[in-house]
């Protein structure tokens, strides 16, 4: 094909010329890093939530056997209808668990267990809130970080206006780098790894701040200690 | 910050006039070379030095530029240091000779001539340890920091410890300090536009200040905010730091 | 100036200089963005090592570039990943336009991307009658104004909330006048909503690609850049080909930089990482992930050891924000893609001297640009180097256009001031001319520039060196 012999050739020139640009040549002196934080459990926690919650994230601490509560008292009080989360996920059997079918004051629950083509405008339309696990958090920064997976796909922690994440707090590491290399990232990235700070935001009028211009307006995280 | 230099037995100093001094502000140079004797200094003023080469190195007239360095690195070669009137001309002498000459046989010598190079408060302040006894009337000054002296030499904190050593002057620091008055050299003339742009905005920082005198401590941005003042027919006096310092402690 | 400029830098400036309200907007937005950073960096001497590792760190990929290029193709292609290379933007533009058609698009959400600004796309997609949507707000606002940014971070900071309550009114259909912020935030949501739902290619650009895993990293506030590379079917980004880094552990502490430097927050919202395709049993993602690689005269820019350092740009913007000369005039004036001190040093080599060596007058060399860039680039080295090569007396210029600017009135002048500079005579006699002159120097050429503004400075009847002379000062 046309298009891949020139591509083929692209390459291969490209790369002639970075190979004769000489700058393989130089010497590169190492730079250490700056020491990184380490913190003890508890202050691990408090400075994710406090970070966090700085920009508009709602953070609330939880008991582990007990979580649910939290997520249905918020349910309830804020008035959502259709609540997205995956089933075969961490947390979906203790979800469905905790949501009684008959309660009618608790709102619906959706699985996202079909191809996001056949679920695109329920996805989009009709969802209030999407609940996901995590995988960890992040001190230094306040951060969360979700590996999306079949079970719990990319676009619930982005479409719907809010998305609950829950946290393990035995899983907060004083930062990112702490993360990946306990983690051993490096053996095997997922499809997509994120980090999330807060709810989306832009500053992009006049540095107005404004909430939830493309993803989730609100983020919420639910920390089981 | 602080150099560790030997004290030199004789107490001798070379003096770096800078070409705008020369030509513009001796006054200000004269200051200068009596502020250093009163600490009891011995000033060596080669007649042959001239420009330290900065206004050809920025314009891209490299080759002229280490013509006239070679020039003054031969004329200051004994090994005393070197005191500079202007945080720039020695930003160009530290920083960038050794650069004009490296890989060059003279590369050694540039080195050395930039490891002699002083600004002119930093020498009072940190070598000489000067104490100021000021003996002018109470008065308000502000100070600009050029930025060569700021981000190239590192030396403005010496500056203002020395106007904060005068006990009847009152320094109001500007709102953006920091920011570049416009001069730039030939800058000012290929941006014309621009550069008189920045100088308005700086004079305008310099009235709300309410000084009566502008202090700076390079002589091409004092040329070119005070000309904009006394343009704009602005009472406010610019001056050359060292000019200032001589006369509060010789009660002019 | 060289009659070959391609574009009126003069008439930019006097036009935004004029432009009480542009400044007015620059002024405000830069000192916020000033104070941000400023505060996200408390401890100067942890910045300062910072600052030290991640030029290390770039450094380190520069070096080993083509080799880690190879790399991340070969990682990506494992992943699934599509690997394209350009040598310039048409065949950038090309490869894009042939997924477009492959997969029957229209359209394609755009993340935000200097590189697809660089290559002009959605210009080329609409030549070929298929459309570029932009979705970071900034950037969906500028091109509702059919304008481009002017600021590599916040593209739209030339607006105030009034401009852009004016250009919604007028150019969405049936949007009711209003400068409510959040009101005018909410309009872009439901607009581009849509746009995301129903579009089959997502564009993106990339802030990071390691190459020891073959991961695309983006860094974005919005959402829009996760909407652009997980809603559509094919996702595809395109990167200059400096943007490869060797290992994911280097990625922290630049992120820390970028996003501290370009809007003084500890980390963005959102941390996107790709290393693959959906995946047989996933429920969401593109089915295609390609990256294009491009080079578009940065291999030329690696050539030379001085000017290499261009290239360690992180794209954070912060060198603008502390420009004295961006804040005044905006990144319109620059004419092109990159402005600021950035493009002051990118844009004439990759334009060439002749067509943008005079960008690099524009710059006072307080530097400023320097003292604050992440990766440590010597801004100011680089401008007195491309300043050099514009000239270029020695015939040994790397640069495009080199000596374009060569001219024998300039040398003179310069040959003059070295004669006059070397020997003590006649410095002496021109400093004695001027200052029997005095106030009588005519007001013709710099001095008419110098004197429209300022009093002209008034040579002294004696110099230093006569004084000190009279007064018999040792010279040993």
């Amino acid at each position: 094909m046309n298009s891949q012999l020139s591509n083929q050739t692209a390459r291969q020139r490209i790369l002639a010329r970075l190979h004769a640009s000489g700058t393989e040549q130089t010497d590169v002196p190492d730079a250490p890093l700056p020491s990184e934080i380490s913190l003890a459990g508890d202050a691990k926690i408090e400075r994710l939530a406090a970070l966090m919650s700085a920009i508009r994230a709602e953070v609330y601490i939880v008991e582990s056997d007990s979580w649910q509560d939290k997520l249905k008292q918020l349910a309830r009080k804020r008035g959502w209808k259709r609540v997205l989360y995956g089933p075969q996920g961490p947390i979906g059997p203790e979800i469905e668990s905790a949501w009684p079918a008959d309660a009618d004051d608790l709102p619906k629950l959706v699985a996202y267990t079909q191809p996001v083509e056949s679920f695109k405008s329920e996805l989009f339309q009709n969802i209030d809130v999407g609940i996901t696990s995590t995988r960890g958090g992040v001190a230094e920064t306040g951060a969360i970080a979700l590996w999306p997976t079949p079970a719990e796909p990319r676009l619930l922690s982005l479409v719907p206006p809010v998305h609950v994440a829950v946290l393990d707090a035995d899983t907060i590491y004083n930062s990112m780098t702490e993360m990946m290399a306990a983690e051993r990232w490096t053996d095997g990235m997922p499809t997509n790894a994120l980090f999330i700070s807060g709810p989306s935001k832009t500053a992009d009028i006049e540095f107005t701040l404004v909430f939830g211009v493309h993803g989730p307006k609100e983020l919420i995280v639910l920390i089981r200690n | 910050m602080q150099r560790k230099v030997s004290p030199d037995p004789s107490n001798k100093v070379y003096f770096f006039a800078t070409c705008l001094i020369d030509a513009v502000y001796p006054d200000a140079g004269m200051a200068a070379v009596n502020l250093l004797r009163s600490q009891g200094v011995e000033i060596l003023f080669p007649p042959d030095q001239s420009c330290c080469g900065q206004p050809a190195f920025n314009s891209g007239f490299i080759q002229q530029a280490r013509t006239v360095a070679r020039k003054q690195i031969h004329v200051f070669s004994k090994p005393y240091p070197i005191v500079v009137p202007s945080g720039s001309c020695a930003g160009m002498m530290k920083h960038h000779y050794p650069e004009l000459f490296a890989g060059t046989k003279e590369e050694a010598a540039a080195r050395d001539f930039a490891s002699r190079i002083f600004d002119l408060f930093e020498y009072l302040a940190t070598v000489l340890n000067v104490r100021l006894d000021d003996r002018g009337a109470p008065t308000t000054v502000t100070w600009h920091s050029s930025c060569h002296a700021l981000r190239e030499m590192n030396v403005v904190q010496y500056a203002k410890a020395l106007i904060g050593q005068l006990s009847k002057v009152t320094l109001v620091e500007l709102e953006r300090e920091t920011e570049c008055c416009g001069f730039g050299g030939t800058f000012a003339i290929k941006q014309a536009a621009i550069s008189a742009a920045m100088v308005k905005d700086k004079v305008d920082d310099i009235r709300r200040s309410g000084a009566s005198t502008l202090l700076a401590g390079d002589c091409g941005c004092l040329m070119n905010i005070a000309g904009a003042m006394a343009h704009g027919q602005l009472a406010i006096d610019g001056k050359h730091l060292a000019e200032f310092l001589w006369e509060r402690t010789n009660g002019q | 100036m060289g009659s070959k400029t391609s574009f009126d830098f003069d008439s930019n400036i006097d036009t935004a200089l004029n432009d009480g309200q542009l400044r007015k907007n620059l002024r405000n937005a830069m000192d916020i963005l000033v104070e941000k950073r400023r505060a996200i960096f408390p401890d100067s001497d942890q910045l300062q090592q910072l600052r030290a590792a991640g030029n290390a760190i770039k450094r380190r990929a520069l070096k080993k570039l083509p080799q880690l290029l190879e790399q991340l193709e070969a990682k990506c292609t494992a992943n699934g990943i599509h690997v394209h290379w350009a040598e310039d933007t048409s065949q950038a533009n090309h490869i894009i336009l042939e997924i477009m058609r492959r997969h029957e698009a229209s359209a394609v959400v755009k993340g935000k991307s200097m590189v697809s600004e660089e290559m002009h796309l959605n210009r080329f997609l609409e030549a070929h009658g298929l459309e570029g949507v932009e979705t970071d707000l900034g950037e969906f606002i500028i091109q509702l104004n059919h304008e481009t940014p002017s600021h590599i971070i916040v593209p739209a900071i030339h607006k105030n909330k009034d401009e852009v309550a004016a250009i919604f009114h007028e150019k969405l259909t049936g949007t009711p006048y209003t400068e409510d912020v959040e009101e005018l935030t909410a309009i872009a949501r439901r607009t581009l909503r849509e746009r995301f739902a129903d579009a089959k290619v997502g564009l993106s650009g990339v802030n990071f690609a390691i190459a020891e895993t073959g991961t695309l990293l983006l860094v974005e506030n919005e959402g829009n850049g996760r909407m652009c590379t997980t809603v559509p079917d094919v996702h595809v980004a395109v990167m200059g080909l400096e943007k490869v880094v060797e290992k994911l552990s280097d990625v922290p502490p630049l992120l820390r930089l970028l996003t501290g430097s370009a809007t003084g927050q500890l980390i963005t919202t959102y941390i996107n990482m790709i290393s693959s395709p959906r995946k047989a049993d996933e429920k969401d993602g593109p089915k295609e992930v390609h990256l294009v690689i491009l080079d578009n005269g940065r291999s030329s820019i690696l050539a030379d050891p001085q000017l290499r350092q261009t290239l360690l740009c992180i794209r954070c913007g912060t060198c603008l924000n502390h420009c004295p000369v961006y804040v005044r005039i905006g990144g319109h004036a620059y004419g092109h893609v990159y402005p600021g001190p950035i493009g002051k040093i990118l844009t004439p080599q990759m334009e060439g001297l002749e067509k943008a060596g005079v960008l690099a007058t524009a710059s006072s060399l307080c530097g400023a640009c320097g003292e604050v860039c992440p990766v440590k680039i010597p801004i100011p080295d680089l401008i007195r180097r491309l300043r050099y090569e514009s000239y270029d007396q020695e015939a040994a210029a790397v640069v495009d256009g080199g000596g374009y600017k060569k001219n024998f009135a300039e040398t003179m002048v310069w040959k003059g001031w070295e004669l006059a500079n070397r020997s003590p005579l006649l410095n002496e006699l021109g400093t004695r001319v001027a200052g029997a002159m005095g106030n009588h120097l005519p007001k013709v050429g710099p001095l008419k520039q110098w004197t429209s503004v300022r009093t002209a400075p008034r040579i002294a009847r004696k110099s230093l060196h006569q004084r000190l002379r009279d007064e018999g000062v040792n010279h040993e």
